[in-house]
């Protein structure tokens, strides 16, 4: 089995980030940079996959050049081979032009099925998944967590707002992680020193211009001090009167 | 010249950091009160090729050198010391002389076993009567037909509840310099006549076992000798300068986990109206524990390095060890002050940092030892 595995780099989920004076963009300079935490899961379940039907995993990423630390972690986590559709403006590229990238490659390469995570946790969009099925005319499944996948097709568990729905689908497919999917392994030493011997090829894109424009960014307000009390009259009270939430 | 680390070396770094933070920092106030890794680890350690780190490929390892060692050291020690040491000691003392002065056939006998944690491995010098001046070790080994008998009694084992493998220093020859007449030898711990004695109750790094080792009438044959009859103690001090690498960079995670404490500590305490942060004397501490921790951990890693080319590096690895073990008692020391009375009850970690720097100025060489051997080398 042909399978493709999408992985996003974007800044640690601990990251102090701040705005770019013109605000319109995110300060890098020295920001530290993961593997974005849904597209882990896709990641381990491309490489279960793998290891349940045979096959090979390729990583698919649109990133920057220097992003292969990220990269090789996933070789070293049971990627077979990686792509990288280069792009140094990949943290705000928008959803469309990044899934027309990444259909261009996932064409090239054939495949039959692409698991990529159900968000990337810097821009919150959910979009690209969706809009990758969507270029490639595939089955999509979103934020799924939980799966059964033979040649032909599958059977996933989905978390929709009225709980969890249980959808079959056939392949090829385009299938977004959701938490609770696996349970993400760690890169072992042997897979990391296997790692470097992976091919891991830089590509350019043809990239379309962005459609959606950041406007503005700001990051959220303060939160305002706590504050002690010293005893549960005090906390109802608080409650009650300046919260009035009671 | 770059100090930065190589991909591949940031790589191993961050992996060991997931694991230290995921699995090991949740156990590490447990393993120190139970006075016991939970064996789970040592299964999740396999899963991750830790045991084999320094063992060549050809034997199931990820053939990497001291400076990925030490890396690793750092991270997980920064986690649990316990935890830390035996993943030390495996690595420095026991696969890495083995890889170093074994045979083929010692080596296909037991690396493959070391290198996949399948077995832990123990090194045991050290007796009732040599510490510091270990060549005075009185155990004997006896040469009885084409084979060896081993008597006495060994102290301080680190691993030795677990272990499956010891190389331990005996005596062979009592009529030369001490120096001259001890060997090195491979003992299966399943071996008649061996058996692990009183388990000590220790200070600090409790998750360790670090035990008695009672030799009686222990047979081994000539396979079993490390390197050559009477040229074991040579062994002994060369293995101890990987070692005192291993211990360097223990001592590096400790203090650098008591440093975050008390960073984090000084910004939520508050006192007289503000954090405790505000004031000079705890920056002061700060700034302090941070440059010396800095400085020790590029001394440990060139040592590493300087090992790695195959570079004598005797003083190096004692100015790596004298230095991260006494920074880390610093650490420990100003880390507990800052917490104040919370840091000294058993709320936070910072009394198990504090017990466990302690260590790293004792073993595989006392802080005065590591002073003796860099003077040595200097008035040569
Ligand atoms: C937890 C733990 C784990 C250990 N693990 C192992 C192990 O796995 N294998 C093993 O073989 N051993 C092990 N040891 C033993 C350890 O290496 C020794 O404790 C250490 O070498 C010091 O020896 P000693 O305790 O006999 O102290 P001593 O040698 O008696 O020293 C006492 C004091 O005198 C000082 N001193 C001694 N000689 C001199 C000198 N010439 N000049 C100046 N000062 C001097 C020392 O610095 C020290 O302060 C372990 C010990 C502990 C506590």
């Amino acid at each position: 089995m042909q399978i493709i595995a999408c992985v996003k780099r974007v800044p640690t989920t601990d990251a102090a980030v701040s705005v770019t004076p013109d605000g319109k963009g995110l300060v890098t300079d020295g920001l530290p940079y993961m593997i974005s935490f849904y597209d882990e899961i896709a990641l381990e379940q491309a490489v279960q996959t793998k290891e349940a039907l045979g096959g090979e995993v390729t990583v698919l990423s649109l990133g920057p050049a220097s992003g292969s630390k990220e990269i090789r972690e996933c070789l070293a986590k049971g990627g077979d081979k990686a792509v990288v559709l280069t792009d140094d403006e990949w943290m705000t590229r928008d959803a469309r032009a990044t899934a027309k990238a990444l259909v261009a490659e996932i064409e090239a390469q054939g495949a039959d099925v692409v698991f990529m995570g159900k968000v990337a946790t810097d821009r919150d969009n959910a979009s690209v998944g969706p809009m990758v099925a969507t270029y490639l005319g595939w089955a999509c499944v979103t934020d799924v967590v939980a799966l059964e996948l033979g040649e032909g097709g599958g059977t996933a568990k989905v978390e929709t707002e009225a709980g969890l729905e249980t959808l079959e689908f056939s392949l090829p497919a385009v299938i977004t992680t959701g938490k609770g999917l696996n349970e993400p392994r760690y890169a072992g030493l042997k897979g990391i020193m296997a790692a470097k011997k992976k091919p891991l090829e830089e590509k350019t894109p043809e990239l379309e211009a962005n459609q959606a424009m950041v406007a503005s960014l700001a990051p959220p307000p303060p939160r305002k001090e706590g504050r002690l009390v010293s005893d549960v009259n005090e906390l109802i009270d608080a409650l009650r009167n300046e919260a009035q939430v009671l | 010249m770059d100090f930065g680390l190589t991909e591949e070396l940031t790589l191993i770094r961050d992996t060991a950091r997931d694991f230290a933070e995921g699995e090991l920092m949740p156990r590490a106030t447990r393993h120190d009160r139970e006075a016991k890794i939970d064996p789970a680890v040592f299964d999740m350690l396999a899963e991750l090729g830790m045991w084999g780190l320094t063992v060549p490929e050809e034997y199931g390892g990820a053939e990497l050198g001291n400076l990925a060692l030490a890396i690793v050291l750092e991270e997980i020690n920064r986690a649990c010391a316990a935890t830390g040491v035996t993943v030390s000691v495996h690595n420095s003392l026991v696969c890495s002389p083995l890889v170093k002065y074994g045979t083929d056939e010692q080596k296909k006998r037991w690396l493959p076993k070391l290198a996949s944690g399948e077995i832990l491995g123990c090194y045991s010098l050290s007796e009732a009567g040599s510490g510091s001046d270990a060549a005075a070790l009185k155990a004997t080994a006896t040469r009885d037909g084409d084979g060896w008998v081993l008597d006495g009694t060994k102290l301080w084992v680190t691993t030795a509840e677990q272990a499956g493998l010891v190389i331990v220093y005996m005596r062979t020859n009592a009529e030369v310099p001490k120096a001259k007449g001890i060997t090195a030898f491979l003992v299966p711990t399943d071996s008649p006549g061996f058996k692990v004695g009183k388990k000590e109750i220790k200070t600090g790094l409790r998750g360790s076992s670090t035990c008695e080792l009672i030799f009686e009438g222990v047979r081994v044959g000539d396979d079993a000798v490390l390197g050559e009859v009477d040229r074991g103690f040579p062994i002994a001090l060369e293995t101890l300068d990987g070692g005192r690498i291993g211990i360097g960079a223990q001592a590096i995670g400790i203090g650098q986990a008591c440093l975050e404490a008390s960073v984090r500590y000084a910004k939520e305490r508050e006192q007289f109206g503000k954090t405790i942060g505000h004031f000079q004397a705890i920056q002061w501490k700060l700034a302090d524990m941070s440059s010396r921790l800095e400085a020790a951990r590029l001394k440990v890693r060139e040592a590493a390095w300087l090992r790695d080319q195959g570079q004598p590096c005797g003083r190096q690895a004692a100015e790596a060890k004298f230095l991260a073990s006494t920074t880390a008692n610093f650490c420990a020391d100003e880390c507990l002050q800052i917490h104040g009375g919370a840091g000294y009850t058993d709320d936070f970690h910072v009394e198990r940092l504090f017990r466990d720097a302690r260590i790293t100025e004792i073993y595989e060489g006392a802080t005065d030892i590591q002073r003796l051997v860099i003077a040595r080398h200097l008035l040569r």
